[in-house]
């Protein structure tokens, strides 16, 4: 299967963007090449302003711009654009409800060598605590590019949380409709749901295959919008299936598996089963060894299915 | 400037002060020294200066300001309120739980006000953000923005600071009201940000230094940012926190205090002998 960065997604969709919005702006505090906005930048060199390393004053910029009517993206590492900036987006731009495009790349453990300082697995859950601020984590080059383009449209704050490893392109671009809040169910089940994010969605499709192959049929749904979370997809799987595992490259607390427990316990009790970062730091190593280690991969979905499961 | 612009400016100013007063007393809380320091400047670009129709808060080639130092809210409010945004009377709802009136300052909520701040060292990085949109637009409105000098000890304010002038936001007009007093004493005691003037000079802005309760320097430092090209432009201001009430002005224990029932009415007697004698 093909693969390609979802940072990389990103820079080429806001050169797209900009077809669509022509008032779009881009700003990047250093990082450009690795987050990719430098594709952008080679593209619309007058529309791409670089704030340096100063990713709180970055967030004020893209506030006081939305001000004034423009679409603007603000861009940096998850660590620094969600972390060292939290406050800045959570008073300049998530209180007053500002139209700024938050793109956040390196999430997670895959950051892979840099380490710990810069694995952010905590992003998801400090954006989510923020009134009103939308969070979408795409899972392939199709639905990243779809997301950043349904972002012409979609007005308000909103987090965009795209990675550095390259992730299999298992959408089909000429089909796919990518909705704000919509969970999309990738396949049906009966015993058991996988509900998974981002980089993580390609595995739990790849664990739904390998346990289909023992016998066991589960669900998997990919949640791309973690915050207005899709309850209606949650609900139903907890209600015909009975219990949920959910998958995401972040930390077991206040992401993913916490917004999907949140709906469970309120509306249909089952067991929800975690598989993330537990409450921990990473550390340097190639991403995909990093994922194994920690659990974030098609095999430990399966045997924690099968756990769940009695099998 | 002509006198008797400098004479309705002043009994503006001394009106903006009663609705400092009349706010934080009825709210029984909130910032009244930091709002009087700066009442001159901020009745100035209000009533004088700044392009903005109260009929049409959000027309989009109104001249901006951000209250960077959020906390002194209710010099805005008042500012904004005998401008005719709202209605005057409206000011003694200030931070009352129905209120739209809220501590501090919130776009969207209050008819004429730019930008949510409160949080200090913010407020200056998104009159950057409004400057550079204009920029990038063409387009020829002002952007104002005004700092607390405890303020400027916020890294972001340099981050800022660094930004206007590497974009040449000649469109920006910072002005830090230096009135020397912060919530734990004095600014120099506390953290120096001094020397101000040299600190932004290093930053590459045009420096202008004046007393914040004179109309005529105030005028003419508004005046020279406009001729200045290519560098955003710092108003340091010397000022008194709690100028215009006797009791109130340098003393830090009136950066966030309210004044009680008697220490309202002197305030008010004050204030209204002093628009008495500007209206004589």
């Amino acid at each position: 299967m093909e693969k390609k960065a979802t940072r990389d997604s990103y820079g080429e969709a806001l050169v797209m963007l900009a077809e669509k919005r022509p008032d779009l702006v881009v700003l990047d505090a250093d990082l450009a090449a690795a987050t990719k906005t430098g594709t952008f930048k080679a593209a619309y060199p007058d529309k791409f302003f670089d704030c340096g390393i100063a990713e709180a004053n970055m967030m004020g910029v893209a506030a006081g711009i939305a001000t004034t009517g423009k679409l603007v993206f603000a861009s940096s590492f998850a660590m620094f654009a969600a972390g060292r900036a939290f406050e800045i987006v959570r008073n300049s731009i998530g209180y007053p409800h500002l139209n700024v495009k938050i793109g956040a790349t390196h999430a997670g453990i895959s950051v892979g060598e840099d380490g710990a300082s810069h694995q952010c697995n905590e992003d998801i859950a400090i954006m989510r605590a923020i009134p009103g601020m939308t969070i979408i984590n795409p899972a392939d080059d199709v639905e990243a590019k779809a997301a950043v383009l349904a972002m012409a449209d979609y007005v308000g704050p909103t987090y965009m949380r795209f990675g550095r490893l390259a992730a299999p392109i298992f959408n089909d671009a000429a089909t796919y409709k990518f909705e704000v809040g919509k969970g999309v169910q990738i396949k049906d089940g009966k015993d058991i749901t996988i509900i998974a994010t981002g980089l993580m969605v390609a595995e739990a499709i790849e664990a739904g295959k390998a346990l289909a192959e023992q016998g066991i049929d589960a669900r998997v749904i990919n949640i791309h919008t973690i915050k207005p979370i899709d309850r209606d997809i949650i609900i139903k799987a907890a209600k015909e299936t009975g219990k949920i595992i959910t998958v995401e490259e972040h930390s077991v607390i206040g992401g993913l598996g916490s917004a999907v427990a949140e709906v469970v316990t309120e509306e249909c009790p089952v067991p929800v089963i975690k598989i993330g970062v537990k409450d921990t730091y990473g550390h340097s190593g190639p991403a995909v060894a990093l994922l194994k280690e920690f659990g974030l991969c098609a095999d430990n979905i399966v045997a924690t299915a099968k756990a769940a499961l009695g099998k | 400037m002509d006198e008797q612009l400098k004479k309705q400016l002043e009994i503006a100013a001394t009106k903006v002060r009663m609705g400092v007063i009349e706010g934080v007393y009825n709210a029984k809380a909130g910032h009244p020294g930091g709002s009087l320091s700066v009442a001159d400047t901020l009745t100035y670009l209000y009533m004088n200066r700044m392009n903005v129709d109260p009929a049409n808060p959000e027309m989009a080639d109104r001249d901006r300001l951000v209250l960077s130092k959020g906390h002194t809210a209710p010099a805005l409010y008042a500012c904004l309120a005998h401008r005719g945004f709202f209605p005057v009377e409206e000011l003694k709802t200030l931070r009352k739980i129905d209120s739209r009136l809220q501590g501090h300052p919130v776009r969207g909520k209050v008819p004429g006000v730019d930008m949510s701040t409160g949080s200090l060292g913010q407020g200056i990085s998104a009159a950057c953000g409004m400057a550079l949109s204009g920029k990038i637009s063409s387009d020829t409105y002002k952007v104002y923005t005004v700092l607390g000098d405890g303020e400027i000890q916020e890294g972001q304010v340099w981050e800022a600071a660094m930004f206007a002038a590497h974009y040449q936001l000649d469109n920006l007009v910072a002005v830090v009201d230096n009135n020397g007093l912060q919530i734990d004493g004095k600014i120099g005691d506390v953290m120096s940000p001094y020397p101000i003037d040299e600190k932004f000079a290093a930053f590459g802005w045009h420096v202008i230094c004046i007393n914040g309760h004179d109309f005529d320097e105030i005028e003419k430092a508004f005046n020279e940012a406009e001729t200045v090209l290519n560098k955003p432009t710092v108003i340091i201001q010397r000022s008194t926190k709690g100028k215009g009430v006797s009791f109130m002005e340098n003393q830090c224990g009136w950066h966030g205090k309210a004044p009680n029932d008697e220490e309202y009415a002197k305030a008010m007697d004050e204030l209204k002998a002093r628009l008495a004698e500007l209206e004589k």
